[in-house]
């Protein structure tokens, strides 16, 4: 076990004070003198052609500074290179309820508001797609033409010979899944203010500055680059603090593109903030997926062959769409050993707002169909859920059959840990009628090994720079969003320079100060930025060293670098009193029993003139302060600086096949939980009681975050399985809003145990891997397959609402006819995607639609939902 | 809307400021005295993050009228937002938890956290977790799921107790 100062320890994160005093700024809070007010006009109709827009009594009104419409930008974007199908706003036609149509730009929101009220638009009705497997099915009015019926990207895989795997298994489940829509829901609303800067040369409109809720300021960068045709070096972005992103801000969002266009029309800073329900038509999130699943195992539950049938209602837009089709196949591999796969996988356009990336990206759906058919098995078979996992673990190191690396495996660990303190052994199949548990494992990657634009660039670069009085500075493009990406980075330069956190300062995700970093997604900060920040700090401490040895007497390898100090291997520790005068440390008793060092007092500084003194009068010595040696550094060469770069090894990068660039990662994370559930049989209602959630994280560089990020996971999990829903009815949200929405309260939310489990990665930075994805996946089966434990269902469509849960136990039951609110479902053999009921459509009421819309033609037999 | 000039004492201060009559509380506070601790997190009263205590009650400020805690003959009422928690520039012990046990991930939820906590212990300086999780419903959080929250509020309670 090594021993380390900072690297393990607790610590609050770096920002916290600025969060918990208000004083912290997130997008909203800013403001400029003369800044004005954007306001985004939406479609009211799901697909529709724009004949003509006439803004001209908007912008007479008093206050209104300029209207913005679509061809004031036409030029096309998107996350992927593959997938520029976005404007900034709607060009010819609107594609969603929601769509973005114009933007007014006002001295006050009202005035804004009042003037969206007074811009007529002309449409032309156009035949809309809701249903994916509908949409597949259409031969014109395509949503993109460019993508004949309406299929975004299909992707068909095999490895290995998955059918002679089913024909040796000894038996073979077919299912069909249906998982819900969700949404990441964070708490800040997205936001963007952007403004220009006169070019002194010109006189014109010259450097663009965005300070907007991003998760990756460089993609913003490019993007706004692409759309306003301007040199990326004159584009600055900068990122403050960012309430929640989840994945919902890890792609260019309409607004941050709007606002600059808008900027740079009204000749003035412009903030645009969405409103609640403009997020949900922003969105980006977990597209609602059908999962067609087979697997064949032995007698002894040994997986032979699994075959997956994905389908994913991916909204009107590309966004990481193709990504997330990809994650769905590719993440298959890596959690047990599967001989033989085959994945057809279809990501499909529907007139719905675009899906994107949202925590789990692509892998909580499939996973939610895997783990339970798997603990389906083990109930056939007669063979206890823990087991059947246990004997289909991978032997690591190895490549697996769709060829991803695994080196480190915390798995087996993770089951052992939470079947023992979940009791599983002595509970499992003795508790009270109406009570169960169940489990399930997950696991996801430590970043993409492939970035979106494929190069050889580093993912991540870092620098720092030490000032004369020891105070540090990192320049990171990591994008810290609420999960504590600036106090890793801070960690970890601190532990490898021996000095304390206090000395550290972080400039963060700023492009015009800080080194590229692609962003906070795929959980790859920790592991890439992380590993960056390692090597800069490895690189700063060389030089040191270097300048430390000579006045020391000694070979650079000789010198430890701890505690604010540089001393001779082998003299005694210079530690607690014994230290010399210049030492800074303090010992603080933090409440979770770690002591954390604190530096950073002003007696603590030297002057360079004093020290230039003291040198003087001493000859070699056999210790320094860490201010003295980085004196001494910089007087050697100038200046004291460092840079480290972090690109995933060759070897890590996938196989050659199309699409194998997605799923591959330098390290996976894995998770095994116990949910433990009670159901009320009279009302459908599920209740857990408590989550048990092992997470291998590889080492936890700052247990108190990596438990904050595996316990919001595992609640985040729990929202989908149970509450959580997008509800669609012709393309319409009904539940616009968080209370409609259902985002869980304190109130419904159960205790959450979590259990770290460290396998150190050969790889991540002092054996770290992901933490704040991975266990988002498993809690869905948890919770399923605990609900089956204590009431005999199984629910094959998510999320598991009171309605569905009754239906389930009342076909169980053969209880006659279904519940009417169901209209005959059977949530335990889901079908199609049931659609909101829509009173009002039922009277005439609902909005005006194509009259040739599926929903349309087939009128009252449509299935009505819950 | 024309605007009056009201006057509203916030944090133990008194502000003199013009404001549209259907100006909300939440609007008066972040767009013209900048404190911008208070956050809009939704429109319809349903996350919490505006939270702010008039008269020591937690109160949405982005449901309610600026104009309506004006002073009138009488002083107005007394508004205290994230930014008056603080005591004299150090953090109060429920601000210190937060950090120390993962209370806050992005923070965006926070201040009307540390509002709505203030408020339940300064009525009830030692809830039951029952009157914990009961006091915190009305704030929605994204990240954390809420546990390390109660961690945090123990933490506190003890750390008040200890005079620290």
């Amino acid at each position: 076990m090594t021993d380390f100062s900072i690297i393990g320890k607790s610590v609050a994160l770096i920002d916290s004070a600025g969060k918990t005093t208000g004083q912290g700024k997130y997008a909203d809070d800013l403001s400029l003198p003369g800044m004005l007010i954007g306001k985004i006009l939406h479609s009211p109709y799901p697909h529709a052609l724009i004949k003509k827009i006439d803004s001209s009594r908007a912008e007479a009104l008093e206050g209104v500074i300029a209207v913005v419409t679509g061809p004031d930008a036409p030029n096309k974007y998107g996350i992927l290179p593959v997938g520029h199908d976005e404007t900034a706003l709607a060009v010819e036609k609107v594609r969603y309820v929601g769509d973005n149509v114009a933007c007014v730009v006002a001295i006050s929101e009202s005035i804004a508001e009042q003037a969206l009220d007074l811009i007529q638009v002309d449409y032309e009705l156009l035949p809309a797609w809701f249903d994916p497997e509908d949409s597949m099915k259409a031969e014109k009015d395509w949503i993109h033409p460019q993508r004949p019926n309406n299929i975004e990207k299909d992707y068909h895989h095999v490895f290995g010979d998955p059918e002679k795997g089913f024909a040796e298994s000894d038996l073979v489940l077919e299912n069909r899944y249906l998982a819900g829509e969700v949404t990441h829901a964070a708490m800040e609303p997205h936001s963007t203010l952007a403004a220009f800067e006169p070019d002194p040369q010109t006189g014109k409109p010259g450097r663009l500055t965005v300070w907007s809720s991003t998760q990756v300021p460089y993609y913003l960068q490019h993007k706004l680059s692409i759309v306003l045709e301007m040199p990326m070096s004159q584009i600055r972005v900068i990122k403050p603090l960012v309430g929640g992103g989840f994945g919902g801000k890890s792609e260019v969002i309409p607004l941050e593109i709007i606002a600059a266009v808008a900027a740079r029309k009204a000749k003035a800073p412009v903030k645009i903030t969405y409103t609640r329900e403009e997020v949900f038509w922003a969105h980006r999130g977990r597209p609602r997926t059908i999962i067609d699943l087979k697997t064949g195992v032995k007698k002894d539950g040994r997986i032979t062959s699994v075959a997956a049938r994905v389908v994913q209602d991916g909204g009107a837009y590309c966004s990481y769409g193709v990504v997330t089709i990809l994650y769905s196949g590719a993440l298959l591999g890596a959690l047990y050993d599967i001989p033989n796969i085959r994945y057809d996988g279809y990501r499909v356009l529907t007139n719905k707002p675009a899906c994107g990336a949202m925590r789990g990206h692509g892998t909580v759906n499939v996973r939610f169909a895997f783990e339970s058919q798997l603990d389906e098995i083990a109930n056939r078979l007669g063979i206890d859920s823990a087991v059947i996992r246990r004997r289909n673990l991978l032997k690591p190191p190895c490549i697996t059959v769709n060829n991803l690396r695994v080196q480190s495996y915390g798995l087996p660990e993770c089951i052992e840990k939470v079947i023992e303190r979940s009791g599983w052994m002595k509970r499992k199949g003795r508790m009270l009628p109406g009570r169960g548990l169940g489990l399930a494992c997950s696991h996801y990657v430590s970043g993409a090994a492939n970035s979106i634009i494929r190069s050889d660039m580093p993912h991540s670069t870092v620098n720092i720079k030490i000032d004369r009085d020891g105070g540090v500075v990192v320049y990171t493009g990591a994008s810290d969003i609420g999960q504590g990406s600036d106090t890793m980075v801070a960690q970890i330069v601190a532990e490898v320079l021996g000095i304390s956190l206090g000395r550290i300062k972080i400039i963060a995700a700023d492009t015009d100060l800080t080194p590229i970093d692609i962003g906070s997604y795929s959980s790859r900060v920790t592991f890439m930025n992380g590993n960056a920040s390692l090597r800069a700090a490895e690189n700063v401490k060389t030089k040191i060293l270097a300048a430390a040895a000579q006045k020391m007497n000694c070979s650079p390898e000789d010198i430890v670098m701890r505690h604010d100090m540089l001393w001779k291997r082998g003299t005694p520790e210079p530690h607690g009193k014994g230290a010399e005068a210049v030492q800074i440390l303090e010992k603080v008793d933090t409440p979770r029993g770690n002591v954390q060092e604190v530096s950073g007092r002003v007696e603590g500084q030297i002057l360079r003139g004093s020290l230039q003194q003291k040198r003087k009068e001493e000859g070699p010595k056999d210790r320094m302060s860490f201010e003295e040696a980085v004196v001494s550094a910089i007087d050697f060469s100038g200046a004291l600086t460092g840079t480290g770069s972090y690109a995933p090894p060759k070897d890590a990068r996938g196989g050659a096949f199309k699409g194998a660039g997605v799923g591959p990662s330098p390290a996976y994370s894995y998770s095994a939980q116990v949910a433990e559930v009670s159901v009320d049989e009279d009302t459908g209602e599920v209740t857990v009681h408590k989550v048990w959630a092992a997470h291998d994280c590889g080492r936890a560089l700052n247990p108190v975050s990596v438990e904050g990020q595996v316990i919001g996971s595992v609640w985040m999990g729990m929202g989908q399985a149970l509450q959580e829903e997008m509800v669609w009815k012709d393309g319409l949200l009904m539940n616009p809003g968080l209370l409609e929405y259902k985002s869980p309260s304190s109130a419904e939310s159960p205790e959450v145990e979590t259990i770290i489990v460290e396998s150190v990665d050969p790889e991540g930075p002092f054996g770290a891997k992901e933490a704040s994805e991975g266990s988002l996946a498993a809690t869905i089966p948890a919770i399923a397959n605990a609900i089956h434990d204590a009431v005999g269902v199984r629910l094959r469509e998510a999320p598991f609402t009171p309605e569905r849960v009754l239906a389930a136990i009342r076909a169980r039951k053969q209880a006659a006819k279904a519940l009417e609110i169901t209209r005959g479902a059977d949530p335990s053999a889901p079908k199609v995607f049931r659609e909101h009921g829509g009173s009002l459509w039922y009277k005439g009421k609902g909005p005006e639609r194509h009259p040739d819309d599926p929903a349309r033609k087939n009128g009252d037999k449509a299935l009505a939902g819950d | 809307m024309k605007k009056q000039l009201i006057e509203l004492r916030v944090n133990g201060r008194t502000y003199e400021i013009a404001a549209e009559p259907n100006a909300l509380l939440l609007d008066v506070l972040r767009q013209q005295l900048q404190l911008t601790g208070s956050k809009r997190g939704c429109d319809d009263s349903s996350c919490g993050a505006c939270t702010v205590l008039v008269d020591g009650v937690p109160t949405l400020s982005c449901t309610v009228l600026a104009m309506s805690f004006a002073a009138d003959e009488q002083p107005g009422p007394e508004i205290v937002t994230v930014e008056g928690i603080a005591d004299r520039g150090a953090l109060a012990a429920i601000q210190k938890a937060y950090g120390d046990w993962g209370g806050a991930q992005c923070g965006y939820c926070t201040p009307g956290f540390m509002v709505t906590v203030k408020a339940l212990l300064d009525r009830n300086p030692e809830p039951s977790d029952e009157e914990i999780r009961h006091a915190l419903s009305g704030n929605l959080c994204r990240c954390t799921g809420y546990t390390q929250m109660y961690q945090a509020i123990k933490a506190a309670i003890e750390a008040e107790q200890k005079g620290h």
